[in-house]
């Protein structure tokens, strides 16, 4: 937990100190936020590679760099009822975007079930832990 | 889209169109109720005065493998304000997928009066009609439910074993690949949850999903149904049949075509599926 960044630091602890329906209101106030890969960086139709495998919500990852060496980590979403994909890529853009990229790569990939809980289902946690791991790929590259 | 009434379903009165939802919406006689794989969905908007039944808090129970007995489900319907008369209406992501799976449950407590929407959340969608955040005021009641009925459209492993031993009609819903064996689960979902892949020896392949229009999620007319089911498939609907796929959700969906729209006179669903099927030692597997 130490190594995470701050800011997913807090938010993992906002969201365990809530009961389950005031979690979800969190993560439905999060995707809400949500804004879509800007046009200057990618626009449909998203090439292939940058498709986030596993994810049945149709998502594409795109990162940018910053002056300092950081990333700024940004996402299109093309289903529309995609709310769980929305909510974690407003999280990752919140709470990573402008991180080390070491800090970034040493994220582990099953904080999407401290995100969203374990009751996750096994389809939907692998699209989300997905969505973690294509981050950590491209702070990789 | 055809109306319902001239698809030629068997059953018909198992379907309500998103119209006849749209103006049902405050009927004190009816609850519409939706059921997801995604979590935040019924809380991102839902039809107005709908209620959220979750496949795994909902449905299951939290500890053994096995679904709500009695208690638990008349204090589920208590819950959701629903008397035995109430006609209940499911709805939900993944083309009903989901609604079906609830549908399928409250079967297994003889609550008959029960619908699904045709098209689920992605045509009410589509239409543009409204969803709403407001959580409706349910007035509780005091259901009081048979006991769970597992005779009718369930089927345990040992029956699944004298089904094929009889060979009887089996309908796996799973994916082609799951059902070659190369897979243990669907595309994009994790390679995990049986040791052994393949599919029970005899049974037909009919992925779940080749009963709906993919664009607006309604189910196939019957003259389509019987093309995939009857025709091509070879299934008789006056035999005994099994329909299965991982863990009975998408069965579920396969149980609702093969009952309802196209009659089947015996059809269950082997909830146990393949998580069950493939971990079990000594069973006939086939690839």
């Amino acid at each position: 937990m130490d190594e995470l960044p701050h800011k997913l630091r807090d938010l993992l602890e906002e969201l365990r100190s809530v009961d389950s329906d005031t979690r979800g209101e969190i993560l439905i106030e999060l995707a809400d936020t949500f804004t879509s890969v800007p046009p200057e960086v990618a626009t449909p139709p998203y090439p292939a590679e940058s498709r986030v495998p596993g994810c049945e919500s149709e998502v594409f990852a795109f990162a940018t760099n910053r002056s300092d060496g950081s990333r700024d980590y940004h996402f299109a979403v093309q289903n529309p009822q995609g709310i769980s994909a929305k909510a974690m890529a407003a999280i990752i853009q919140q709470t990573l975007n402008g991180e080390p990229l070491s800090t970034i790569q040493a994220l582990p990939q099953d904080i999407a079930y401290e995100i969203f809980g374990r009751t996750l289902s096994m389809g939907k946690g692998q699209g989300l832990m997905s969505m973690i791991g294509m981050v950590k790929a491209l702070a990789a590259k | 889209m055809t109306d319902i009434s001239d698809r030629g379903y068997v059953n018909d009165e198992v379907l309500v169109s998103t119209e006849w939802v749209a103006t049902h919406l405050h009927d004190p006689n009816v609850r519409i109720i939706e059921s997801n794989e995604d979590q935040l969905l019924y809380k991102s908007g839902h039809i107005r005065n709908a209620v959220e039944v979750d496949w795994v808090r909902d449905l299951n129970d939290q500890v053994v493998r096995d679904y709500l007995n009695r208690a638990q489900f008349s204090e589920l319907a208590s819950r959701i304000g629903i008397s035995r008369d109430t006609t209940v209406v499911f709805y939900g992501d993944k083309n009903n997928w989901w609604a079906c799976y609830a549908f399928w449950v409250f079967q297994l407590f003889g609550h008959t009066n029960a619908k699904v929407m045709d098209g689920g959340r992605l045509k009410w969608e589509r239409e543009g009609r409204e969803l709403t955040r407001d959580i409706p005021a349910i007035s509780t009641t005091d259901y009081s439910s048979p006991e769970r009925n597992d005779i009718v459209d369930r089927v345990f492993r040992d029956g699944v074993l004298k089904h094929i031993e009889g060979r009887g009609q089996l309908v796996d819903v799973r994916s082609p690949e799951e059902y070659s064996g190369e897979r243990l689960h669907m595309p994009d979902y994790p390679n995990e949850g049986a040791l052994r892949g393949g599919h029970i020896p005899g049974a037909r392949s009919v992925p779940w999903a080749r009963a709906i229009h993919p664009e607006d999620g309604t189910f196939l007319s019957a003259e389509k149904l019987k093309q995939i089911y009857l025709v091509e498939q070879k299934l008789d609907p006056k035999q005994p049949t099994v329909a299965y796929c991982r863990i009975g959700e998408r069965s579920s969906h396969t149980w609702f075509v093969l009952k309802y729209l196209l009659g089947f006179d015996d059809v269950k669903n082997y909830d146990g599926s393949w998580t069950e099927w493939g971990n079990l030692v000594g069973v006939p597997v086939e690839k």
